[in-house]
């Protein structure tokens, strides 16, 4: 018998996600990335005597817009709590976090499975601020303490433990990354750390109902590695299990260089955090008016997007999916097919060369500098056939993302509109009539394939000028 | 000579005097250093005042406009943080400390012309009834220096008694403005909870500071509180209430409110026989001059003292533990080569023994096992006495009692007692545990030659009400 038909995984995550607020949860310093180590940091970050907090309101809407998207129950009456211990990059020796109170309860992400479409059910979405860094390879002695970080707001997604693969794990997180940049509330970049995963891992027998003692992996930086530290817990527990060794209760690491984890401390070391609601905050209510304007200022989401791209529009599963795999992409989209009905001849162009565009200069719809009214004029002049699609793709386009001013106007400076001038066509027919008399006498035979081989010879030798539709009509006519 | 009564009378003399802000901050400054024994300042800004008053003699005869607060000489206990000085709050884990930023409260005084002329002695972190836990020496009180000025507020409850400032800062906590003005003949009023910004006053139970001020006549106390009051962005728990014009209020007289009194205060065996008698006779003049007094029951007397030691503690554990030796302030680092040592180390040796006390029950009272008997318990009686108060105040417009049960001990009297010493505030830590504004009036001098007061308590925000009072009690 196979051991996964013997064993059931079962796997709870937790994602922090740092929200994109200009400034910290409970004070006015910057929260961006990659400054001076220790340059965001007033008195109130460094808990110099007698500071105190006070609450970021952008923080709170996001949380809530978040929760909203998640399908969560938004709860009203909110307070922050105090987690207590000490440690040096903790500079109150405390932190401030919802902790009986989480601004979202309940809630679901979809995903889509190898079996089909799955929810995954959420336990909470709860805000509490960052700690500072601390490094320790900065210095061959000492570690060293950067506070840049410290009060930075986060959302904690926590789900039920109700995740079965680690192939689920994975498109759950790359559906929850794609939900958060798309809400605008985290950058989702898992390096930088403002997206951060820890796998709460156990194993059962498939009968079983109880859950199986569990172990946390933490310090997991992309989601391929959530997705491998889960299949090497999920074998070294089966592991145990099958040697009749007992699970340990322990906190684990996940260590990229071998794809392994190992113990960094056990269940009996946990801390008594000493949790009360923090004195310095007065609770806050959100009312119904509050919600439902967060609610209604929310962006389409990704699923319902592309629902409207299909039935409406007429795209195709594949193109509409594509489309909406980041919300600036799809939003351009949108702005075009407001102003042009050509839809599949958009997203074609955005599938095809424009994405070859951005992927060789490494940007995004954001940095995308082509006006949405210039990039229809260009979808319209190869749809009415003034120019040819791969001399519109790999001419003209890197030209206007050069220029930036009306596609006919450029094209015809640089020559690229298609000839339909019979004249001049005939011209080029001609010269490749007369280059090739024993493919002419082939074709004359009754070999009537050749005529592509003709229309892409009148192609070279005109540039890619000749509209081939004329070119055909017109070879035909003469070979006849 | 200069000689001081009152900022309106100050003021006037201003007016005919151009070098007068210069004539009082020397004053003041020869008047500490003569009274260097009673320990009441840590440091005299001297140089700093003196420039202060140049300049505001200068603006003043130059014909700009006078702030509420021109010239008036200021002290700060040493828990209030003052932008570019030292604060220490009385303990050697902030020793040499110096704050970056001003508190919201000395910004507003700076900003109507008052001149800071130094740091006051205090009990360490605020705890404490005494001024007896302070790592820089006890302060003594200026009308008999075998005796306490009480605490915590007790240097700069001296200042004021001793002529050695006009107003001063405290922060009151469970009484320590009201109870050593008590003891040394002045006024100490603490708001209600929110009406001052605790931003820079270096917390010891968040949900129960306030900055409270002491002085010589209501009038100065009521311009200081007008001026301080009032929203303030580095603070969520600052109200946005209005903020009326106590002063005008501080000068009225009146008659006819109803005011209340617990019988169980009176009859409480703690209570010194010359004080409940005191406090019985002013009721009957009370009663002669209009009012209506009436004695109310309040069963909870015994336990206010447990509730208020439970939830200050609990949140004092956690407001120092931002004392851990890495960002500032003292470190140890003889001998220490692992993190939990210099944690252990620093906040051994930088806190004082009552401080370390306070720490640990706190902690005891939030660990898991405990909290929901003794911190969980502890908010349902203040929730009780919150939900009782205003039961009161449907029926009343003041409660009145003594401000403490006994005058001021002799030094060294209770140090040995902390039970003897948590009781002293018996009175008063009811106005915290429930918010309500507070202030002690000194009425009465006891056969020991102390002096002792009365505390009076209005309603939530109704500080005008509570000065009216005040003024009415005070007149003769």
């Amino acid at each position: 018998m196979n051991l996964m038909d013997k064993y059931q995984i079962v796997i709870g995550l937790e994602v922090h996600a740092q929200l994109q607020t200009n400034s910290k949860l409970f004070c006015g310093d910057s929260i961006a990335f990659g400054a001076e180590p220790n340059t965001h940091v007033s008195p109130v970050t460094l808990a110099h005597p007698g500071t105190l907090p006070k609450t970021n309101k952008k923080a709170v809407e996001y949380a809530v817009r978040l929760g909203i998207a998640c399908n969560c129950e938004i709860v009203r009456y909110n307070y922050f709590a105090r987690k207590n211990y000490f440690y040096p990059d903790l500079p109150k020796g405390y932190q401030i976090s919802q902790h009986t109170t989480p601004i979202c309860k309940g809630g679901y992400v979809t995903i889509q499975s190898t079996e089909g479409e799955k929810q995954i059910i959420l336990n909470r979405i709860h805000m509490e601020e960052d700690a500072g860094k601390s490094i320790h390879d900065a210095d061959d002695f000492y570690t060293c303490i950067d506070l840049n970080r410290a009060g930075t707001p986060l959302v904690e997604i926590v789900t039920e433990p109700c995740i079965h693969s680690s192939e689920d794990a994975f498109q759950y997180i790359t559906e929850l990354r794609k939900l958060v940049q798309w809400l605008g509330v985290c950058d989702g970049n898992m390096e930088e750390g403002s997206l951060r995963c820890d796998a709460n891992v156990s194993v059962r027998l498939k009968r079983e109902t109880t859950l199986g003692t569990k172990v946390e992996v933490k310090n997991l930086n992309s989601i391929r590695n959530v997705k491998k530290a889960i299949d090497y817990e999920a074998e070294r527990i089966i592991g145990l299990l099958e040697k009749g060794e007992p699970v340990i209760q322990q906190t684990r690491s996940f260590n990229a260089d071998n794809d392994t984890t190992f113990s960094m401390r056990d269940k009996e070391d946990a801390n008594d955090y000493r949790y009360f609601a923090d004195p310095d905050l007065a609770p806050f209510n959100l009312t119904e008016e509050y919600i439902q304007n967060i609610k209604e200022a929310l962006p389409a989401l990704p699923a319902e997007l592309k629902h409207t791209f299909t039935t409406e529009l007429g795209l195709s599963e594949y193109d509409a999916a594509n489309i909406c795999e980041d919300k600036s992409s799809a939003d351009y989209f949108h702005s075009v097919a407001a102003i042009n009905k050509h839809y599949k001849a958009i997203a074609n162009w955005m599938l095809g060369p424009i994405k070859q565009y951005l992927n060789e200069h490494q940007i995004g719809y954001a940095d995308f500098t082509l006006l949405p009214k210039t990039f229809s004029s260009l979808v319209n002049l190869v749809q009415e056939g003034k120019v040819n699609f791969s001399v519109a793709s790999q001419k003209l386009l890197p030209e206007l993302m050069k220029h930036n001013q009306d596609p006919a106007t450029l094209a015809e400076s640089l020559n690229l509109l298609q000839v339909s001038n019979v004249n001049e066509l005939e011209k080029w027919v001609d010269e490749v009539i007369a280059n090739m008399p024993d493919k002419v006498a082939e074709y004359k035979k009754g070999k009537k394939g050749l005529i592509g081989l003709f229309v892409g010879e009148v192609k070279k030798v005109s540039k890619g000028q000749a509209d081939p539709k004329m070119v055909t009509e017109l070879l035909q006519k003469k070979l006849s | 000579m200069f000689s001081y009564t009152s900022i309106k009378e100050y003021h006037s003399f201003l007016g005919t005097n151009p070098d007068g802000c210069m004539q009082a901050v020397k004053h003041y400054i020869a008047a500490i250093e003569a009274n260097k024994h009673l320990n009441a300042f840590l440091e005299v800004f001297a140089d700093e005042a003196l420039q202060r008053a140049a300049e505001l003699d200068k603006q003043r005869t130059e014909g700009q406009t006078m702030g509420r607060l021109h010239g008036v000489v200021v002290s700060l206990k040493d828990v209030i943080c003052y932008k570019g000085h030292k604060v220490t709050a009385a303990s050697k884990i902030l020793d040499n400390f110096e704050s970056v930023y001003s508190a919201t409260a000395v910004e507003r005084l700076l900003a109507e012309g008052a001149i800071i002329i130094g740091r006051n002695n205090c009990d360490e972190f605020a705890m404490g009834s005494s001024s007896e836990n302070s790592a820089f020496g006890t302060v003594k009180n200026a009308r008999d220096t075998s005796r306490v000025p009480g605490g915590s507020s007790g240097g700069s409850a001296v200042a004021v008694q001793a002529d050695l400032t006009m107003i001063s800062l405290g922060s009151d906590t469970g009484g320590s403005v009201r109870q050593p003005a008590d003891f040394c003949g002045i006024i100490g009023m603490k708001p209600s909870y929110g009406r001052i910004s605790r931003y820079g006053l270096i917390a010891y139970a968040s949900s129960f500071d306030q900055i409270g001020i002491f002085g010589k006549n209501l009038a100065d106390v009521a311009i200081a509180l007008e001026v301080m009051s009032g929203e303030d962005n580095f603070d969520s728990t600052a109200s946005s209430k209005p903020v009326a014009h106590y002063e005008e209020h501080s000068h009225k007289l009146i008659t006819g409110k109803k005011i209340a009194y617990f019988k169980q205060v009176l009859d409480h065996p703690g209570i010194d026989p010359e004080i409940k008698a005191a406090t019985e006779n002013y009721i009957q003049t009370l009663k002669d001059k209009g009012f209506i007094v009436e004695a109310i029951n309040f069963d909870w007397l015994d336990y206010i003292v447990p509730t208020y030691y439970i939830l200050t503690t609990a949140e004092a554990t956690s407001n120092l533990s931002r004392f851990d030796g890495v960002r500032y302030g003292f470190r140890s680092t003889e001998g220490i080569d692992d993190l939990n040592e210099m944690y252990k180390q620093s906040r051994s040796k930088g806190f004082g023994k009552e401080v370390q006390r306070r720490i640990l029950l706190g902690n005891f009272v939030l660990s898991s096992g405990y909290f929901d008997a003794y911190f969980t318990k502890a908010q349902q009686v203040r929730k009780l006495l919150s939900d009782n108060t205003a039961t009161i105040f449907e029926q009343y417009d003041a409660i009145i009692s003594p401000t403490v049960p006994a005058p001021a001990f002799k030094l060294g009297e209770k140090s040995d007692d902390s039970v003897a010493m948590y009781l002293a505030d018996i009175y008063t830590v009811y106005a915290n545990l429930v918010g309500l504004p507070s202030i002690s009036v000194p009425l009465f001098t006891h056969s020991n030659g102390m002096p002792f007061g009365l505390q009076l308590m209005t309603n939530h925000y109704e500080e005008e009400l509570m000065f009216a009072l005040s003024n009415s009690f005070l007149a003769k």
